[in-house]
């Protein structure tokens, strides 16, 4: 290295993830997709949706909740129920490590955040996937917290809105894990058996065992424009068959064209659009705003 | 039919191939080997107890998916009667990579479901080797309708390395197909009896893996991913493979220990290959045994809400006080 090299500052890694994903600290924010800088608080108040292309910039699992669910009466459920290392499993790091990683940077204790509410005033029970928390993965805890919002739908005779946002089952806990996809699963049946709505909205990325269980299984099938909505991964399915594959493939768009979703709908509709949807399923009266 | 030995069996398969150049040499001998062919025989039985009693994970791994391992349709020309395949999704084509039909058990009826691997090449391609696609899973949840409606016990058979990731199951709704699967059968009112028999891959294999009663062979495996993809994801190497295996916990002795397994049907000395007829044996007396409890069962209520329960149950975790 040139002494001319040495003095100048390192370069500033761009972390690609956090530019995509979430929405980094500071006042000036670049879109992901259009690369327009944008002012912090005017993404903000535009639900994390830029204002010059639409792109739906990923947003964590309370960030979800406050803009979808009305500000008061609201209160969390199945937030005592926390993870365990079963398995004691370890690979590059420790699954314990992982977990407390995940915790503090995000401040939640798993992957799954569950609050009861009211969306304009009609009172419903909304699950929201933490991405950032293990990459949404679905473990145990997950597993449980989507039961007890099943329970409390239930007992309450209310809606019951999941927003997704996952890779897939959490390897980590092993077969454990697997297992959830037919609990979260079977808890629905008994959800539709009481006749309560089950809405499922697929945001971007909804991947793997979490696709592959209740996302689809909703009584209406939503997804946020341009959402990532797959089995399995485009990388691993480019490896298996060996061609390229096709323009918009597994995303929001493409699933709705062949059939396998209700309707895309934009963050800044979801909460008319859907408030709608139950208003109508659940006999409501409309309200005039 | 030659018995082909996996890499840690070799010293097996040198004493099993010198075993039968005795044989081919005592044909046309003077001299009496017989006794040595006994020694030798008795020798490889007590080496292969040997290497079997300290399998690793990712041994059972590869015992598991061995390629004359018995498959679904051996188990179905084995411990059936009377077996009907039935076909097709009714909504886009018939997938090779399960199989299905009505054929008798003893006397009594059942309903049949299993992934389906190829012996051969050929045969292989076109089982997809036993990778499911939407349609697949279609034709098993119609058969599982029609088990329900004229009340037949479903019994499934779980070997798939997973469902097929494919554009065209993609395109088709892979991930509806499963899990809508999950969902019927967790609610469907007749009993389900589910066996791995080879490999359990992940999503691909629970979805027609919910029911009443969870048996696995010995050394069969069932996994959320494949060790190799576990080590791909998590070590980045295909090196760890093996240290995937054992930490992802996919034996059936440890998901019996973990509560996720009710029964592991015993393999003959050496795997499910070594002996079928011995094997289909085994496991007709625990599929036996699985029916008894099911219909031990007083109502169909009292079958599903035993069935919910135990969905339930899954899942390891902490609760801490509220608040």
């Amino acid at each position: 290295m040139s002494w001319f090299k040495k003095l100048l500052p390192p370069r500033i890694k761009r972390d690609k993830k956090s530019v995509k994903g979430s929405v980094p600290e500071g006042l000036w924010v670049k879109c992901g997709s259009c690369e327009a800088v944008l002012y912090r608080s005017d993404l903000e108040s535009n639900l994390h949706v830029c204002p010059k292309c639409a792109h739906h910039i990923r947003i964590s699992a309370r960030t979800r909740l406050d803009c979808f669910l009305d500000p008061d009466n609201r209160f969390e459920i199945g937030s005592e129920i926390i993870p365990v290392d079963t398995l004691k499993f370890k690979d590059s790091r420790r699954y314990v490590d992982r977990l407390s990683e995940a915790g503090a940077a995000t401040g939640e204790s798993d992957a799954l955040v569950v609050q009861q509410g009211t969306l304009k005033g009609v009172p419903l029970v909304v699950a929201a996937f933490e991405f950032e928390f293990m990459g949404g993965s679905m473990g145990s805890v997950v597993g449980e917290r989507f039961v007890r919002a099943v329970d409390a739908a239930r007992e309450q005779k209310i809606p019951f809105v999941c927003f997704l946002a996952s890779g897939g089952a959490r390897m980590q806990e092993g077969l454990l894990s697997l297992m959830q996809m037919a609990k979260t699963c079977a808890a629905l049946t008994r959800l539709s058996h009481d006749r309560l709505p089950f809405i499922s909205v697929l945001t971007d990325p909804t991947m793997g065992g979490v696709s592959a269980s209740f996302a689809m299984i909703g009584d209406v099938v939503i997804a946020e424009p341009n959402a990532l909505i797959g089995f399995a991964g485009p990388r691993v399915i480019e490896q298996t068959v060996r061609e390229k594959l096709p323009e918009g493939f597994q995303r929001a768009e493409f699933l709705l064209e062949k059939g396998a979703i209700d309707m895309i709908v934009d963050r800044r509709q979801s909460r008319d659009r859907i408030a709608n949807l139950l208003g109508q399923l659940m006999h409501l009266n409309s309200e005039p705003d | 039919m030659k018995t082909v030995f996996l890499e840690f069996e070799q010293p097996i398969g040198e004493l099993e191939a010198k075993i039968e150049e005795l044989r081919f040499v005592q044909e046309d001998s003077a001299v009496d080997i017989s006794q040595e062919i006994e020694r030798l025989q008795k020798k490889s039985q007590s080496l292969t107890k040997e290497i079997y009693a300290g399998l690793k994970s990712w041994q059972i791994a590869q015992v598991a998916r061995h390629s004359q391992r018995p498959y679904t349709l051996d188990y179905i020309e084995a411990l059936f009667s009377d077996f009907d395949e039935l076909h097709g999704d009714r909504a886009f084509s018939d997938d090779p990579a399960i199989v299905g039909g009505i054929a008798r058990f003893g006397d009594r009826p059942v309903m049949i479901i299993g992934h389906q691997k190829g012996r051969d090449t050929k045969d292989r391609i076109y089982r997809n080797f036993g990778q499911a696609r939407p349609e697949g899973y279609r034709k098993a949840l119609r058969l599982m309708r029609l088990a329900e409606k004229f009340s037949l016990p479903i019994l499934t058979f779980i070997d798939t390395p997973g469902a097929y990731p494919g554009i065209g199951a993609e395109e088709r709704g892979q991930s509806e197909a499963i899990g809508r699967n999950l969902y019927e059968m967790a609610a469907l009112k007749t009993p389900i009896i589910c066996t791995v028999i080879g490999e359990g891959g992940s999503g691909g294999a629970l979805a027609i893996g919910v029911g009443d009663q969870m048996l696995m062979l010995q050394y069969s495996i069932y996994s959320v991913i494949s060790p190799e993809g576990c080590a791909a994801i998590l070590w980045k190497t295909p090196e760890k493979t093996s240290e995937a295996a054992e930490a992802l916990g996919i034996t059936s002795t440890r998901l019996k220990s973990l509560g996720l397994v009710d029964k592991i049907v015993p393999e003959p000395l050496g795997g499910a290959h070594r002996d079928s007829a011995m094997m289909a044996q085994n496991l007709k007396r625990a599929l036996q045994d699985a029916l008894k409890q099911v219909d031990s069962i007083a109502t169909m209520d009292e079958l599903l809400d035993r069935r919910y329960e135990r969905l339930m149950g899954y899942g390891k975790f902490k609760e801490s006080r509220k608040g």
